[in-house]
Order: C-alpha cells, then sequence, then structure tokens
C-alpha cells in the first residue's frame, strides 16, 4: 500500500520536475517550480522524513518562489521604463 | 557541427550519469524500518539525552558543529543579500508610493490573511519550541513564522508589514540568533564539558522541558532563521514594489 502510494509521488515527481524544465516563462515557472516542491515534500512525507519535508514546504514551495516572483516584477518596471525611452543600461 | 558536438557529448555524460547513477541506488538500504549502523547508534544517543525527536539530535547535539557550520553560511548569505539590495544615495525612493495596497487585493484574500496570520504565527512559534519533540524545530519554525509575516503584507499593505517589523529590530536579533547559538556552545566549554556539548539536565524524555540545550538551540536558530528570511524576501518586496516612478504594468 505504502509502496504503491511512494510510486506514484515519485512518478508525479518526475513529471512535476519536466513540468518546471518545460515552462519558458519565468512567472508561470515560479508557480510550477510552487507545485513541484509541493509534490517533494509530501515524498519526503511518504519516506518518513517529516522534519525535512517542513523546510521543503518552507523554502522551496514559499520561499524561492515568492523571491523569484519579486525579482521578475522588478525586471518588468526596468524594461518597462527603459522602452519609455530612459537611459538606463542595457543588461 | 557545434551543435552536434554538444550533443553526443551530453548523451555520453547523461549515459555515465545513467549507468552510475543506477548502480549507486541498487547498493542503498530500504527506506523505512531497516535497522542501520549509524540510525541504530543515533537512536540510542537521543534516547539517552531525553530527545524524542532523534533527527533534531543529530543536528543540534551529536553533530552540533555542523548545524553551527550551516548558522554561519545562512547569516552570510543575508548580510551580502541585505547588503547588495540597500539603497544607494542615487535611487532614494518615495516610501509611500507603491502598488498593492488594500484597495488592490481581492477581498477574500485579504480575509484569508487576516485569518491565517496569527494561525501561522501560533503553528511557527510551536514547531521552533518543540523541534526536540515533534518534527520541526528552528529553522522549519522560522520559516513558518517568516511566512506569517508576509501574511500581513497580503492582508493589508506595505506600512502594515513595517510596523510589524520596526527597522533595526530584525537586523539585531538576526545576529544575535548567530550569537546565542555559539555562546551556547562556549557555555559547553565553561561547564567542562566540550564546545556545543550537551550538558544541560537532560530532563524526562518527551517533556517540553527535556534533551538539555536542543531546545535553546532551536531558539537561537528559529529566532536567526526567521529574521535572516524576513530581511532577505523584505529587501526583495523593497525592490519589486517602492518604485520612484509609476506603478509596474504587470506581476
Amino acid at each position: 500500500m505504502s509502496d504503491w502510494i511512494l510510486g506514484l509521488l515519485l512518478v508525479l515527481t518526475a513529471v512535476t520536475a519536466t513540468a518546471v524544465v518545460l515552462t519558458r516563462d519565468p512567472g508561470r515557472q515560479a508557480a510550477v517550480l510552487s507545485a513541484y516542491g509541493l509534490v517533494l515534500a509530501m515524498t519526503m512525507v511518504a519516506l518518513a522524513a517529516p522534519d525535512v519535508a517542513l523546510s521543503q514546504v518552507g523554502v522551496g514551495t514559499a520561499a524561492v518562489p515568492l523571491i523569484v516572483v519579486l525579482a521578475i516584477a522588478r525586471c518588468h518596471r526596468e524594461t518597462g521604463r527603459g522602452s519609455r525611452g530612459d537611459q538606463d543600461e542595457d543588461r | 557541427m557545434r551543435t552536434r558536438l554538444t550533443l553526443v557529448l551530453a548523451g555520453a555524460a547523461l549515459l555515465v550519469l545513467a549507468v552510475v547513477g543506477v548502480h549507486a541506488v541498487s547498493e542503498l538500504p530500504a527506506a523505512g524500518d531497516v535497522p542501520h549502523p549509524y540510525g541504530a547508534r543515533a537512536v540510542a544517543a537521543a534516547f539517552g539525552h531525553a530527545t524524542a525527536n532523534a533527527v533534531m539530535s543529530v543536528t543540534l547535539d551529536q553533530r552540533g558543529f555542523d548545524t553551527l557550520g550551516e548558522e554561519l553560511v545562512l547569516l552570510a548569505a543575508a548580510v551580502g543579500t541585505v547588503l547588495l539590495l540597500r539603497e544607494l544615495a542615487a535611487e532614494t525612493r518615495e516610501k509611500t508610493e507603491h502598488g498593492y495596497g488594500p484597495e488592490d487585493v481581492f477581498e477574500a484574500l485579504r480575509l484569508v490573511g487576516y485569518v491565517l496570520l496569527p494561525v501561522t504565527l501560533l503553528v511557527g512559534g510551536y514547531i521552533v519550541l518543540h523541534g526536540h519533540l515533534s518534527p520541526g524545530g528552528g529553522f522549519q519554525g522560522g520559516t513558518v513564522l517568516a511566512t506569517g509575516l508576509y501574511l500581513a503584507y497580503l492582508a493589508a499593505d506595505y506600512r502594515a508589514l513595517d510596523r510589524l517589523r520596526p527597522p533595526g529590530v530584525l537586523d539585531a536579533t538576526e545576529g544575535l540568533g548567530a550569537f546565542a547559538y555559539v555562546a551556547i556552545g562556549v557555555s559547553g566549554l565553561l561547564a567542562g564539558s566540550g564546545f556545543l556539548a550537551d550538558w544541560l539536565p537532560h530532563g524526562t524524555l518527551g517533556k517540553p522541558l527535556s534533551a538539555g540545550t536542543v531546545p535553546l538551540l532551536n531558539l537561537a536558530v528559529g529566532v536567526e532563521v526567521g529574521s535572516a528570511f524576513v530581511l532577505v524576501v523584505g529587501k526583495f518586496l523593497e525592490q519589486a514594489l517602492l518604485a520612484p516612478d509609476d506603478v509596474p504594468e504587470e506581476g
């Protein structure tokens, strides 16, 4: 029974990880990364590692996607300003 | 030509990785209740120091020195990020001008934020203080506490968040958390045991006051991790929201 759940979670891990790689838009990728992090956390619980799963939820599902989204928001504003003819340096 | 060479090289590397990976994994002991020499000794040592959560006994007691390294890496990373994203004199910002104020947020989202804020803070504190009893600990609880603080931002606005994290306090507590960890370690030396030795009375297994120095170390880690998390995400939030010009079009 638990082997069956673990197998399903491992397949889900592979599927969501591939989805992260195949998502090209960084904003959407952050959301998919968050879902992948949640699946990874569930896999850790299935492997009897709840301590690590808690860290995974905090860092992989909440913190990293949040920082990525905030960085993207900042970059969007930069490019928005640049297109209006400001003398921002190109990156 | 070059792409083809890249593909051949990548294919060869993947093949080697697959063979070596399968070989390495097939030799691993099975997950679960299979006895393992290190596991048996670590659990025996954890119970010897009345630490119900054997994982926390390994990270903060038996391998406390490794965790000290992690703490200092985290401190250095947080200080570096805060330093890199600091406001330069040339880019002074209008602190009041920002998007995503109360009127930009869905009512349902605000309600969820209000309801979850106290619950999240309570759960975070519980995870930090019960790290030696149940799964969790300072690192996990610290991140939960920091996430809870950002629910205040979702529920209200940036100014509400600013009131919850007075300037300068978190910078101080982050350093103090790391200092407390080292100080608890040195106290072991002064008590005559050794650096980061679990020298305090161990108490009764499974009771809130047990495991000697482990709950104290968890508290230090929780304070440091929570402060570092709030500081770093706060710097990114400042960069994204507090603009010298208008509100961003997207994201």
